[in-house]
């Protein structure tokens, strides 16, 4: 019981690393990207492939995977999504799917749709009692790291400069934009984070989730659920999102196998029908 | 008679393209030939993208869980046929009725909320009926889908044929059918209140109209033409399978109807043909990694603006 809830735990929170960028990005520019998916793709396959082609150890493969994806991120943002934020939501919705669909065939074509294994190092392997809870090492280990993540996102939010002004930009960009902000600024910023934060929780995620090409397409309604149920005005909100969904998942796994995601879809629609700001949203300005 | 009464007959009034293709529909019966199973196909998506044309071309809802009702549609059609009676018409009305009334249910979830909120919502409730359909098994054959339903003849003369012919006279009277319907209640004073509340709600609200009942009315109403689109579907294959309510059913129709535009009903036809000739020459091409293409004519129509595809004396003008 208490093991099914430390796994739980562990997968929301690595499904709060891999959201979170997604969820600042639609507070801060109300844009809908279903392509969020697809930089933790990235992250994941740049892990895999350092590892089994090259023989990078997989801790320095970790940083790696976050700097490319963050790349990437900052380079489609100047390139591809600044011109969509002016659009409506279809447009978006569309603009991204194309995005993912193009994502899933090019690694397909170029990687192989197989399911890629990665075998991490042995002291991560294996799992030891604590007070009669079954502890998985390499489960802890991403708890702590998404732990500190988690830690280090909160603190540049609430106490440096940039986090000052992201948090203006989310709440109106317009008047930001009045006081000198540079919301473009921010916002490329913001973005190549997400995007990096994502493509680490893809590389971290890869063991535990799986990793194949259609990754994006299997987890893009995972996200989504994160940031509409956690509401986009917070980080705590999609962070107990998160380990809701994760527990809720792991339990419903395991006590009711042929009810799982149909558990998770019921008790999404109904949350949102009660509170369609999400949980822990409230309504702003837009 | 006032000049706004006579602008709303004048919008009402039939086009002569709209003739034109009328007659270009009959024709297509008598030289159908061995196309007829493709235009079969081409019919049933035409009438699956005009229902989700009436709720979001005109009511402004982004869903992206359409397939719901067309999948739904399609197993309460092949269930009726293979356990009740055979007959196609009666099966088809018994679908209509079926999923106007889960479309009734779930318009209340589609009120309230932000884009992203429906979104999801409507993809929650695909997902809910995709994992019902493949749990029950016993009832829908889950993952390997409902087989051995044999259909009756049509009006108990014309026998569903190899070659599509029936099958496809069928579709194409119902998506004309659809068509009607679907003009008739676009150019009544419902429809102009739809457009309204579409691009502005608060203002709609204002001069004192009541938002909520005619969302639910306009999502009814679509859920029951994509039910009918679904069990078209399942009575001419004879077949229904969890593919019906699957994600990508419900990003293929949004797709046709943006290629064929949207807000004008005729976008779901022309976006139909047009998607799937798109999809039999470049999967003869490349037949695995044709999705890659699709996102690519995705983006980029987006990124110039997809108003502009079915405008093309717009190409050259600078936005």
């Amino acid at each position: 019981m208490l093991t099914l809830l430390f796994d739980g735990i562990a997968y929301g929170m690595l499904l709060f690393v891999l959201a979170v960028g997604l969820a600042v990005t639609m507070g801060l520019m109300n844009f809908i990207n279903l392509a969020h998916g697809a930089f933790a793709m990235a992250g994941g396959y740049v892990t895999v492939l350092l590892m089994n082609r090259l023989g990078v150890p997989f801790l320095a493969t970790l940083p790696l995977a976050f700097v490319f994806t963050a790349l990437v991120g900052a380079l489609l943002e100047r390139t591809l999504y600044r011109p969509m934020y002016s659009r409506p939501h279809l447009d978006q919705v569309l603009f991204s799917l194309g995005l993912v669909f193009m994502a899933v065939t090019a690694v397909d074509y170029f990687i192989g749709s197989q399911q890629q294994m990665i075998s991490v190092p042995s002291y991560l392997q294996g799992r030891f009692d604590l007070a009669a809870v079954g502890i998985g090492k390499y489960r802890l280990f991403i708890i702590v790291i998404c732990g500190l993540l988690t830690l280090a996102l909160q603190m540049v939010l609430s106490r440096t400069r940039f986090g000052s002004r992201l948090r203006a930009a989310v709440d109106d960009p317009r008047v930001a934009q009045g006081l000198g902000i540079n919301v473009n600024q921010v916002f490329l910023m913001t973005f190549a984070v997400g995007s990096g934060l994502a493509g680490l929780g893809g590389a971290l995620g890869a063991e535990v989730l799986g990793l194949d090409p259609t990754f994006p397409l299997k987890f893009m309604v995972y996200f989504l659920i994160v940031v509409s149920v956690g509401g986009t005005t917070t980080i705590t909100g999609p962070l107990l999102a998160a380990l809701m969904l994760g527990i809720a998942d792991v339990m419903g796994k395991y006590y009711a196998p042929k009810l799982g995601a149909f558990i998770v879809y019921t008790l999404m629609i109904v949350i949102l029908t009660l509170r369609p700001q999400g949980l822990f949203g409230h309504k702003g300005a837009k | 008679m006032s000049a706004v009464q006579t602008s709303l007959r004048a919008n009402a009034a039939w086009r002569w393209w709209e003739l034109a293709l009328g007659v270009v529909a009959l024709l297509s019966l008598f030289f159908a030939g061995s196309h007829a199973l493709l235009l079969n196909e081409i019919a049933i998506l035409a009438l699956f993208a005009l229902s989700l044309d009436l709720i979001l071309g005109f009511a402004g809802i982004v869903s992206l869980g359409h397939a719901a009702f067309f999948g739904f549609g399609a197993y309460v059609a092949a269930l009726f046929a293979k356990h009740v009676m055979p007959d196609p018409l009666v099966g088809l009305v018994v679908a209509m009725v079926a999923s106007a009334g889960l479309g009734a249910l779930s318009s209340v979830l589609v009120l309230r909320g932000s884009d992203l909120t429906r979104l999801m919502v409507t993809l929650g409730v695909a997902a809910v009926l995709y994992e019902l359909a493949n749990k029950l098994d016993w009832l829908t054959g889950g993952a390997d889908g409902l087989q051995g339903v044999a259909m009756g003849p049509l009006l108990g003369r014309f026998e569903f044929d190899l070659y599509g012919r029936t099958a496809y006279a069928y579709s194409l009277v119902v998506l004309v059918l659809g068509v009607f319907i679907a003009r008739r209640v676009v150019h009544s004073p419902f429809g102009y209140s739809l457009k309204a509340l579409r691009d502005n709600r608060l203002r709609a609200t204002s001069i004192g109209m009541s938002v909520n009942a005619r969302l639910a009315a306009v999502y009814t109403l679509a859920a029951a033409l994509a039910g009918v689109a679904g069990a078209l579907l399942a009575q001419t294959s004879g077949f229904a399978s969890l593919d019906g309510l699957d994600f990508h059913r419900s990003a293929d129709v949004m797709l046709v109807l943006v290629i064929g535009g949207t807000g004008y009903l005729y976008g779901g036809i022309f976006g139909a043909i047009a998607f799937k000739l798109l999809h039999d020459v470049i999967s003869a091409w490349t037949p695995q990694y044709w999705t890659f293409w699709l996102g690519l004519f995705l983006l980029v129509l987006m990124l110039v603006g997809r108003d502009r595809l079915i405008r093309p004396w717009t190409w050259m003008k600078k936005r």
